[in-house]
């Protein structure tokens, strides 16, 4: 298990990583979800003993190792910014923990050979990084931290170079490669679909501060404050002021709906998601608005379109094909049952 | 502006090209419109950059002709072309305001002052960079720079197209929807032709009227993002467009009808039996049902909106897409599939349509 107790980080006099406590458990996979700048990266070689902290303590496996140095760790680190041993062959870069660990040749066959399969490297065996393209060597990199029988897997945004397809195959198999092993995973990634289809916990990140952390499903869906809703929505989250008085949530003229249970009279902060709001049908339930297309694109399975509602752009996500067109008038449901309150502080409020 | 037009463009990075496979172009025959909004979709190595570099005159290919309207370019140098190109990475002169960086390539032209001016608050207008206009462009955000690039080809008043390749790779996820619907509706307002090359499905079905699936050096369809998505006509479009792809399952053939796993399928197709068959069906078009396919759930995925469910039967993957909070059946697990969405393949190709 990797413990950050209040380990922050300031470099002259600024702030890089809030006081942060956080416990990972190994055998799952922990993510670091946030945008470019967030501290991912910070976070990530504190953790790992790239960075000193400026306040705080690491604790790893029950032991304090917080001016422990990086080589006297048992660490893998993938970055974005990929490294390999350019002398060295393919095969040879995947096997170079193994051969540090003296490893019997057999195993290391073996294991190169699953591990480049895997990660579809097979018919590259024999090259050097410099023959190969930007994908293939970053995912040298990646075969090589797998390779190695490290405690603790820190993954750099590992994915952001490759294709869409490898992505998405290796989206899947990552948790599956590490699910059988007592090692403790460390993934960053700006991506709330990734962050989410990688399972496991999510810590989100803004600023240089944890704002959440639990299962990646949970924090989804039940962030603790508007930031972590944010942080978490791709497409953004659709957020707009309302008014809650004599029972009833007011967001514009006309557009109300009852209050849930156990919010006060006055002035909040609406989140709701962009699939929570939808052309609407006349069976479909929810509030419904009249409104102006501003842009309308198609993804093949799924609609998007913005639009404006009470001077705000509004974007609506949902499944299959619509064939609107900018500049029309179109009517949305607010599926608002869905809908997060959070109070101007941006704490969420009520159920 | 012009209509692009490409005519039996070949191209082969070797001096003699033996095999099929030393074609990084096999073959292409293409036309662009002028005005449209066009995406080249496909994974690396499939031939894109290969496409892009002979359009915009990087390359010549071994053999065919580019046409720019009626003009034969194929020989003429990239600066004769007029294109204007963004990159993967944003080109920006850190040293300079916004402004003088949109301004670089028409007082490179020689263009008087006054009509500078004029342009680059127009294009500042477009990309909503007017109050930036003063600013050195170092302090920008990656999206920001990104939009000065674009910029600078917009500010030119003689481009006969606008090359994008792969310009959202370095933007932050939040950042791409604001960027992505700003070329979306720059393009709608500017009417400029526009060619975004991309291996991102939802960025290339989001920008493109119309889409070009390239695969192993040819392009094996060309259509909308709804034609693409309900009717790929080659198992790689099927597989490579959506999130997750098409499943592929083999199938027999029984008087012209479809059996996987011994259940009877509809399909929209009918075929005789040919070397390979397929069915091809999307998760989306995928339900469990009372009747059907026999499968073991073996893996649920949350992605939020949906759940992905990975479904066996023996070796054969399937996968189905539920409802946020749908729920996913445990024992004696049956699939059916959506007759009017199921297709057949014939070695590869939609029934009835050969390569």
């Amino acid at each position: 298990m990797l413990a950050l107790r209040d380990v922050a980080r300031r470099v002259d006099g600024r702030t890089h990583i809030h006081p942060t406590g956080l416990e990972l458990r190994a055998g799952g996979f922990n993510t670091l979800l946030g945008t470019t700048l967030a501290g991912k990266t910070t976070l990530m070689q504190l953790m790992a003993g790239l960075l000193p902290p400026s306040a705080g303590q690491v604790w790893f496996g029950g032991r304090d190792v917080t001016g422990v140095p990086v080589q006297k760790r048992n660490v893998a680190m993938v970055f974005q910014q990929f490294i390999n041993y350019p002398n060295f062959s393919v095969y040879e870069n995947i096997a170079s923990p193994l051969r540090v660990a003296r490893r019997p040749d057999a195993e290391v066959r073996a294991r190169v050979g699953k591990i480049a399969e895997l990660l579809q490297l097979t018919p590259f065996l024999a090259r050097r990084p410099a023959e190969l393209s930007g994908g293939q060597q970053q995912r040298t990199a990646l075969a090589r931290a797998l390779a190695k029988d490290a405690e603790l897997v820190l993954l750099d945004e590992p994915l952001a170079n490759l294709d869409y397809k490898l992505r998405e195959s290796l989206r899947e198999e990552l948790p599956r490669l590490f699910a059988d092993r007592e090692c403790t995973v460390v993934y960053a990634t700006t991506e709330p679909g990734e962050a989410l289809l990688l399972g496991g916990h999510t810590a989100t990140l803004h600023e240089g501060r944890v704002t959440q952390f639990g299962p990646s499903g949970a924090v989804y869906r039940e962030p603790v404050d508007l930031v972590t809703a944010r942080v978490y929505s791709d497409p953004p989250i659709n957020a707009a002021r309302v008014t809650k008085a004599d029972g009833r949530i007011r967001l514009a003229q006309g557009v109300e709906w009852p209050a849930p249970a156990g919010l006060a009279d006055g002035e909040y902060t609406l989140g709701l998601r962009p699939h929570h709001v939808v052309p609407a049908t006349n069976d479909r339930a929810g509030v419904q608005v009249d409104c102006k297309v501003l842009i309308a694109e198609i993804s093949g399975s799924e609609s998007v379109v913005h639009f404006e509602l009470d001077g705000l752009t509004w974007v609506s996500l949902s499944h299959g094909v619509h064939g609107f067109r900018v500049g029309d008038r179109a009517r949305f449901a607010l599926e608002v049952d869905r809908g997060l309150y959070f109070a101007l502080d941006g704490a969420r409020v009520g159920g | 502006m012009a209509r692009i037009r490409l005519e039996s463009v070949r191209h082969s990075y070797r001096e003699q090209p033996a095999s099929e496979a030393d074609w990084a172009l096999k073959r292409v025959d293409l036309e662009w419109q002028d005005g449209g909004a066009y995406a080249l979709l496909g994974p690396s190595g499939c031939g894109k950059t290969t496409l892009l570099s002979i359009v915009s005159g990087l390359l010549r290919p071994t053999s065919g002709r580019v046409f720019f309207g009626e003009r034969d370019v194929t020989d003429l140098a990239p600066d004769q072309r007029n294109i204007a190109q963004v990159f993967q990475f944003p080109v920006v002169y850190d040293t300079m305001s916004v402004y003088d960086n949109l301004a670089f390539p028409l007082r490179n032209r020689g263009v008087p002052a006054a009509e500078v001016d004029a342009r680059v608050r127009e294009v500042a207008a477009l990309l909503d960079l007017e109050a930036m206009l003063p600013q050195r462009a170092a302090g920008l955000t990656a999206d920001g720079k990104q939009k000065i690039s674009l910029g600078r080809g917009l500010a030119r008043a003689d481009v006969n197209v606008i090359m994008f390749d792969e310009p959202l790779t370095v933007i932050d996820p939040h950042l791409k929807w604001r960027l992505r619907s700003k070329l979306k509706e720059l393009h709608q307002r500017i009417g400029m032709t526009m060619v975004y090359v991309t291996h991102d499905q939802t960025e290339a079905m989001t920008f493109a009227d119309q889409v070009v699936v390239m695969h192993e050096g040819a392009i094996v369809q060309v259509g909308t993002p709804i034609e693409l998505f309900e009717r790929p006509r080659h198992t790689f479009v099927g597989h490579f467009i959506g999130s997750p792809g098409m499943n592929v399952l083999p199938c027999e053939i029984e008087a012209g009808q479809a059996r996987f796993a011994g259940v009877p399928l509809a399909a929209a197709e009918r075929a005789a039996p040919g070397a390979r068959t397929e069915i091809g069906v999307r998760p989306e078009f995928v339900r469990f049902a009372e009747a059907g396919v026999p499968v073991r759930v073996a893996r649920v995925a949350d992605a939020g909106r949906h759940q992905i469910v990975e479904t066996h039967h023996g070796d054969t993957v399937i996968r189905v897409l539920l409802k946020e909070g749908e729920r996913v059946p445990g024992e004696n697990a049956r699939l059916a599939f959506d007759p009017a969405h199921t297709r057949l393949y014939v070695d590869g190709w939609m029934a009835g349509e050969a390569a």
